[in-house]
């Protein structure tokens, strides 16, 4: 395409100056949490792991670890077994107002958290459901059912329907088509919808900061209250130790499922 | 071949019995059970029941509670006026959120379609075997946290931060350069917050571009110039278009970031809603600055949709008209 070397090294250097102010903040958060000062500084001094051994003596951190991955596992869990029927329904079945029904389903998607957030604690106090697991796990179910019902959707709308008929044909039940081959045609859906419920709901800051508080507060939320007053190298060595965490997440998952897929085939 | 299917089908008993009765009903398009709305209802009710629940009450109780009127130190009194709603749009300070909040997003917007374009069209059109890697490092920020990146914009735009160290060791400077705790600082870190969902967005709305018709401009003796400017940039536009409504919508409702870098300096619609609702305690007025800002996204969402159709038209219109 391009045809002056010049151009070509302009191109070059243009899009690498983009990609290392995409990826700025990653690499100094990177950078900084091996730095042996209790302030924030950039570049670095020394070289210590006293950061990462700060994130583990800090109680507010263990405990906001503990909040999260309780939180994200059962809200993953509960917009899987409430989305996946509904993706089923949207994508498998005409029925009247299913346009209108599909858009109300994805319509969360567009209310911002702040908004959400506030939302749900005017709702939340006087039941009282603020400050309680029960809280923070229906809170994180309003923003991740959408995501669910989009990921598998798509995977079905994906996936051919004549198998499912010729599974019919074949003399199978209803159940027995889903069970061996409507879902296992949609797993790589179900499983990035998971994987995605499960992140979202693990990050979720704003609408937590409104519905969590002492007793269960989730990490996002001790982090930014952390940040606000602190700001030290072990938020930096959080952030490496969450980073790696849903790398590792994403490339086990393609990893098994791309195993799976080619096993099958 | 679907009738065959339903009725070789049928002749198998259903699990407990369900809801699947008489073949009558199964045309050649439904291939399911003979009543598609029973068994609709059933598979969405969970997920209505949970969206009605987390989703809709949460909405409608907002709502009615920006109809309450606060009373001193936190207390709200039950009633149904619009006294709330005038005594906010009365308030200088409000409108000066609401402008800064609107800045904020326009800024936002401009800087990061600016730079996420170069990078999708790249990623769009290279054969590049890098293609992958360099698509998951363009989207891989989205996989950390935003607060985590904003802490790392403190380390880089703050007074002891990279680029004012850097800047003070060079002596380009005397004193570091106000890079945080205000609006440029927040816009910065916004930019790079939002660039990779403006890649993805553009990136699939870049569905028109085909090297064909850039070749085929060349051939026909375009220069470089004239082929960004007559063929790819009106062919990206409907992606762009996407990329902006997505970028100025999270701008306009962001809150870490303008929480963060802002430093208590920054005051735009979601901070304004947070501390109006748990620092002053103050439910009726965090709820009328929702509703504003609901009514902004409303107003915003019907722009976009006018400027797409508008597009679809020039579109099928010069199609219409090449033919």
């Amino acid at each position: 395409m391009n045809t002056h070397p010049a151009g070509r090294i302009l191109r070059a250097v243009l899009l690498t100056l983009l990609y290392l102010f995409l990826l700025a903040p990653i690499i100094v958060v990177f950078v900084e949490s091996f730095d042996d000062s209790t302030y924030l500084r950039f570049p670095p001094e020394g070289f210590t792991l006293d950061a990462y051994r700060q994130v583990f003596a800090n109680a507010d951190f263990r405990s906001g670890i503990q909040v999260s991955a309780v939180t994200a596992a059962v809200t993953t869990l509960l917009a899987l077994v409430t989305g996946v029927p509904a993706a089923l329904a949207l994508t498998r079945l005409r029925f009247r107002g299913r346009d209108a029904v599909e858009s109300a389903f994805l319509s969360p998607l567009l209310v911002p958290h702040i908004v959400l957030g506030l939302a749900l604690l005017v709702l939340f106090a006087p039941i009282p459901l603020t400050d309680t697991y029960w809280g923070l796990i229906l809170a994180h179910l309003g923003v991740t059912v959408p995501y669910v019902v989009r990921t598998v959707s798509a995977a079905l709308a994906g996936a051919d329907p004549r198998a499912e008929e010729a599974a019919r044909t074949l003399g199978a039940g209803r159940f027995t088509v889903l069970r061996r081959v409507t879902l296992p045609a949609a797993l790589p859906g179900l499983v990035s919808g998971a994987i995605i419920a499960f992140l979202l709901s693990f990050d979720e800051t704003v609408i937590s900061l409104f519905v969590s508080g002492q007793s269960t507060r989730p990490l996002p939320v001790a982090v930014l209250q952390y940040v606000e007053y602190r700001s030290d190298p072990s938020i930096a060595a959080l952030s490496v130790c969450l980073v790696l965490l849903s790398v590792a997440a994403v490339v086990v998952v393609e990893r098994s499922l791309g195993l799976r897929r080619s096993l099958r085939s | 071949m679907s009738g065959t299917a339903t009725a070789a089908g049928d002749t198998v008993p259903g699990p407990k019995g369900g809801p699947r009765t008489a073949a009558s009903g199964d045309g050649a398009r439904a291939p399911r059970g003979p009543r598609p709305g029973r068994t609709a209802l059933f598979l969405l009710a969970p997920g209505a029941l949970a969206l009605l629940f987390t989703y809709a009450m949460p909405l409608v109780w907002v709502v009615r509670m920006a109809l309450n009127e606060p009373l001193d130190g936190g207390a709200i009194r039950q009633t149904l006026t619009f006294g709330t709603f005038t005594q906010v749009l009365r308030d200088g300070h409000y409108w000066k959120v609401i402008g800064q909040t609107l800045q904020l997003g326009v800024l936002v917007t401009v800087f990061t379609l600016l730079l996420a374009y170069p990078v999708a069209l790249f990623l769009a059109r290279t054969t590049s075997r890098w293609r992958s890697l360099l698509m998951a490092l363009a989207v891989a920020p989205l996989l950390i946290s935003s607060v985590a990146r904003t802490f790392g914009w403190m380390a880089i735009l703050g007074n002891q931060g990279l680029i004012n160290k850097t800047l003070q060791a060079l002596a380009l400077t005397d004193g570091p350069l106000p890079l945080a705790n205000n609006m440029t600082g927040v816009v910065i870190a916004s930019v790079e917050i939002y660039m990779p969902f403006a890649i993805l967005a553009m990136i699939s709305g870049f569905g028109r571009l085909e090297p064909e018709l850039e070749r085929a401009a060349a051939s026909l003796g375009a220069n470089r110039l004239a082929v960004l400017r007559r063929v790819v940039l009106p062919l990206t536009l409907p992606g762009v278009l996407t990329a902006a409504l997505l970028v100025f919508v999270l701008s306009l409702s962001g809150y870490v970031t303008p929480r963060l870098i802002g430093g208590g300096r920054v005051f735009v619609l979601a901070t304004e809603i947070y501390d109006e609702a748990i620092t002053s305690l103050n439910w009726p007025v965090a709820a009328v600055l929702s509703v504003l800002l609901l009514v902004l996204f409303g107003i915003v969402i019907v722009l976009y949709q006018r400027a797409q159709r508008a597009l679809e038209r020039r579109f099928t219109g010069e199609k219409g008209a090449s033919r």
